[in-house]
């Protein structure tokens, strides 16, 4: 029974990474309507570049390798280059191809999620690298001496960090100007424009938003697994995400992110024995796909019929 | 020359004005989405060979309608009698395989097709070569392309079309759109041909045009016909009997002139534009 | 010869219905083949028909199996490669469990395996759309090559998965050399690429297109959605299939499991969408493409920029181009280098009078 808890509430909290990848997706395609299928990218992206600039920042100014300054300083310049990339690329890819089919701007994105990782590694290189962010991976004490399970500290911090996150991101929608714009554009594009609510703006703003929250994924994965290439593939475990919580809803996005991260854990440790092990490399796209079958429109949306 | 021939084919299948029995038979038929009501306890018939008009304030559930009637809404309550036998579990494709073609509000040509190669989709229907007969291009899949291009030729004259075969649907002007479209639901020899607003955004001339092709089609080809239209003079003139909806009831059934005077029809009609 | 179709009047449906409507484009087309069947084999080197050309032609033909899929039918996968894997396997296990089963017998029926699993993956499409279905095209990616790995019996027990083609033999004339290779993957490919022309010029190719362009319609219409969703994942994982088992024995020789990753799959998407969405020449210029650029990228950074760069700079600026080619692609010439090539064949027609 331990053990059981222990799988999921270890699933529950990779789910939870899970999550913070699909709320990039979510807020990009609310907003703009596009599928970004390079978000798992910008996670990647955001990571290397942040890990690149704790590399050469000690060099640069003279502070010392690991301190808080650098970190920060580190933590800014990505988050600046999260911001510009961000914006670059609704100006330069999604602009033009702004009337265009869904489906033309998921691939654009398929384009984009290839140049943004060679970039990524043209400029930094592309061996694996560690990230530190100075919490250890230890399981915590009172937890283990009173329940008898062991729950990573790591874990734990990473988890508490992302619900700051969505809890501050669900404050900004409801109560702030740009927020309130935000939900009106996702609600009717048409009717937006109409009021005369900028939308050039506001897509900026919602890219750099997902830049922000792709650097902070960035971070505690790669704290966990190190800063590498493989991280693009977890990242992609957002889709099926996805698929569970639907394209548009933030709380979808965190159920399914839980319930993904939860089941192929599980999965793992209790079916994967009898067929050879690994199957985390895809239980979640297949999950998706048989939740597809049964709940085309995911767990969230409403039933719809197509109008002509 | 064709046309001859096709208007003696029509001749021979029981053409010309003749309004006969009743083939559809609509009952109490209500559809809801959500909490929209879109049509509540609608009956009404439909006779051979007659022009059958639907009409109504925006919204009043026209097209819904004949999604109904073709399948593509499923009516929560309701029995929908066609050729006298009851249609239970309705998709689409069998409506169009017992003879019921349509056009849409909103144009539904294949944006990626040539004019040519929409309307002779529309006759898929009646062409049964397989995937390897087509593979090969040999034999049966060839000898029936010919033969229904031979159709679709004569489709595309009566249509007045001839210039525009091998153009791209989406390069056309609207007006002409409609005809082609209308044109690929001629091509499967419907029974029943159900058109939602072929006139709408036309000018007078296209108009024209159109009710022409409407009775004509009727005319020769005895061609049964719902229509729904918003241009009143178009209705009375070439509709032989009208249902009136209005916030998906009906409250009116007749022939034009008795809808004309109905009082609720007059008062659902006060105040809007139409 | 002068590119004219002035005096060429069509006078029956069946001429008109041509693959080639234009005599000169018949010609050119005649001529093509005969280039490549006598002349290339005559004239290019072992490099050129091993590491070039035949891998063309299969990615041709794989590219070719998505565009029906996708370019024509509108579902978009994103696991092209899996189906591959599934031709090569199949391909291998039947060379290897039937006794004398002749090659193209078994990569037929390699081909058909695929279709079937494809048919499978195929089914959410009845339900679903656009990315929603790409995400479910992601579960046949990871999937398959898992199967692949994790159960031995289809790479017959060998380490990893990894597989070695036997050797081609039909009637007794044994295919080992690059230029025998090189002349069966060009015969199979031609013969596909000529079926599914014909395909895409009949019935079932206005079908498939109806579906793509306005499903409502289509089924309004009177066409079954389910049949011709399937249909089109069938014929589609068929051409991957076979593309796969070429991959495996006209190419490369060994194969495993992971060779067929998603990396491939994207590849494969991104032939299409440079090459041409819907365009049977497109599968292949695609195709040409993307196998010499990286080609062409290596011979320049070597002889232009040389030493100075750092190690694995090739092949991230490799990838930055074919992500800025598709985004470039996208934005200017939606349907690729194929429309690029008619619109020049258009002017000619015209030429010298543009109007
Ligand atoms: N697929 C659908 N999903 C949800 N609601 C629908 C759908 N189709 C129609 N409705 C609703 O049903 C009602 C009737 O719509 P319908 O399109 O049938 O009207 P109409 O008479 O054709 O109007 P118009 O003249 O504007 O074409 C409307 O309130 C509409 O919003
Ligand atoms: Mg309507």
């Amino acid at each position: 029974m331990t053990f059981f808890l222990e799988v999921l509430i270890g699933g529950l909290l990779s789910g939870v990474l899970y999550a913070l990848v699909a709320l990039g997706f979510v807020l990009i395609f609310k907003a703009s309507g596009v599928f970004n299928f390079a978000q798992g990218a910008m996670v990647f992206f955001a990571a290397l570049t942040f890990v690149g600039f704790t590399e050469v920042l000690p060099g640069w100014t003279g502070l010392e390798p690991g301190s808080g300054g650098v970190f920060w300083l580190a933590f800014a310049l990505a988050l600046a280059s999260m911001i510009v990339l961000g914006i670059a690329t609704e100006k330069v890819v999604l602009r033009p191809l702004v009337n265009q089919p869904p489906i033309t701007l998921f691939m654009a994105t398929i384009g984009l999620t290839f140049f943004v990782e060679g970039l990524a590694q043209a400029i930094w290189g592309a061996n694996a690298r560690g990230l530190s962010l100075g919490i250890s991976d230890e399981p915590v004490m009172w937890i283990l001496d009173d329940f008898d399970i062991i729950i990573s500290k790591f874990d734990l911090i990473a988890a508490g960090i992302a619900l700051v996150l969505f809890v501050v991101l669900a404050l900004l929608f409801q109560y702030t100007r740009v927020g309130r714009a935000l939900r009106a554009v996702a609600d009717d594009h048409q009717a937006a424009l109409s009021v005369g609510i900028p939308l050039k703006h506001i897509w900026a703003i919602v890219w750099g938003v997902a830049g922000f929250v792709a650097l902070i994924a960035g971070l505690i994965w790669g704290s966990r697994n190190g800063v590498q290439f493989a991280l693009t593939f977890t990242a992609l475990k957002a889709l099926p995400v996805l698929i569970l919580g639907g394209f548009t809803s933030v709380p979808g996005a965190i159920i399914g992110g839980l319930i993904i991260g939860a089941s192929e854990k599980l999965a793992e440790i209790y079916i994967g024995p009898f067929v050879g092990g690994g199957i985390e490399s895809w239980f979640p796209y297949v999950l998706a796909m048989f939740f597809l079958l049964v709940r085309p429109e995911g767990l969230f949306g409403e039933k719809h019929i197509d109008r002509v | 020359m064709m046309m001859n021939d096709m208007a003696q084919e029509a001749v021979a299948a029981g053409g010309g004005r003749k309004i006969g029995e009743v083939i559809l038979d609509l009952q109490n038929i209500s559809l809801r989405f959500g909490g929209v009501k879109a049509l509540t306890d609608i009956s009404f018939d439909v006779r051979k060979h007659e022009i059958r008009a639907i009409i109504g304030p925006n919204g009043a559930g026209k097209s819904s309608m004949l999604n109904v009637i073709n399948g593509v809404y499923h009516p929560q309550e309701g029995r929908i009698v066609f050729h006298g036998e009851e249609r239970k579990e309705m998709e689409p494709y069998m409506a169009a395989s017992q003879g019921i073609a349509r056009t849409f509000q909103n144009i539904a040509l294949f944006k990626g097709m040539s004019v040519l190669d929409n309307i002779m989709t529309g006759r898929h229907m009646k062409m049964n070569a397989g995937l390897l007969s087509h593979m090969l291009y040999f034999g049966r899949a060839q000898k029936e392309e010919i033969e229904h291009r031979k159709k679709v030729e004569e489709v595309i004259d009566f249509l007045e079309i001839q210039s525009i075969r091998k153009t791209p649907v989406g390069r056309l002007p609207y007006g002409l759109q409609k005809r082609v479209e209308l044109a690929r639901a001629l091509a499967a020899d419907p029974d029943l041909l159900l058109l939602d607003e072929p006139m709408a955004g036309m000018n007078v001339e296209e108009k024209q045009d159109m009710c022409r092709f409407i009775l004509d089609v009727n005319d020769q080809f005895g061609t049964t016909i719902v229509l729904i239209e918003h241009d009143m003079g178009v209705v009375m003139d070439i509709s032989d009997r009208v249902v009136v909806l209005d916030y998906g009831k009906k409250i009116g059934d007749g022939t034009p002139d008795e809808v004309k005077s109905n009082p609720e029809v007059i008062a659902a009609y006060l105040g809007t534009s139409h | 010869m002068l590119y004219r179709e002035a005096g060429q009047f069509k006078a029956s449906y069946q001429e008109d219905a041509q693959i080639f409507p234009i005599r000169q484009d018949r010609v050119g087309f005649i001529a093509l083949l005969a280039f490549f069947f006598v002349v290339v084999p005559m004239i290019a080197n072992q490099y050129w028909l091993q590491a070039i050309l035949t891998p063309v032609l299969i990615f041709s033909l794989a590219a070719l199996g998505l565009n029906i899929l996708t370019g024509y039918a509108g579902q978009l996968s994103l696991g092209s490669a899996a189906f591959m894997a599934v031709g090569a396997f199949a391909t291998y296990n039947f060379m290897l469990r039937i006794d004398g089963i002749p090659f193209l017998v078994a990569v037929v029926l390699g081909g058909l395996c695929a279709a079937g699993v494809g048919i499978l993956f195929g089914l959410p499409s009845l339900r679903i759309k656009g990315f929603y279905l790409a995400v479910a095209t992601l579960a046949a990616q990871f999937f398959i090559v898992w199967v692949l790995v994790k159960f031995p019996w289809f790479s017959n027990y060998s380490s990893s998965g990894v597989i070695t083609a036997q050797e081609i033999n039909i009637l007794g004339f044994a295919f080992n050399t690059p230029e025998t290779k090189y002349l069966l993957t060009l015969l199979v490919v031609t013969v596909l690429a000529l079926a599914a022309k014909n395909m895409v010029r009949s019935t079932t190719g206005r079908k498939w297109m109806a579906v793509r362009d306005m499903d409502v319609a289509a089924e309004v219409i009177g066409i079954r959605l389910m049949r011709t969703k399937l249909q089109a994942f069938a014929v589609s994982s068929f051409y991957c299939g076979v593309a796969g088992a070429l991959y495996a024995y006209t190419y490369l020789g060994t194969v495993e499991p992971e060779g067929f990753n998603l990396d491939l799959s994207f590849k494969i998407l991104f032939m299409i969408i440079i090459g041409g969405v819907g365009s049977i020449l497109g599968s292949f210029l695609g195709a040409a493409f993307i196998v010499l650029l990286p080609v062409f990228l290596n011979i320049f950074l070597h002889s232009f920029v040389g030493a100075a760069l750092p190690p694995g700079f090739g092949s991230n600026l490799e990838l930055m181009i074919f992500g800025g080619l598709i985004i470039f692609f996208l934005i200017v010439e939606p349907h690729g280098m194929a429309r690029l090539w008619q619109i020049g064949k258009e002017k000619l027609r015209l030429w010298p009078f543009p109007h």
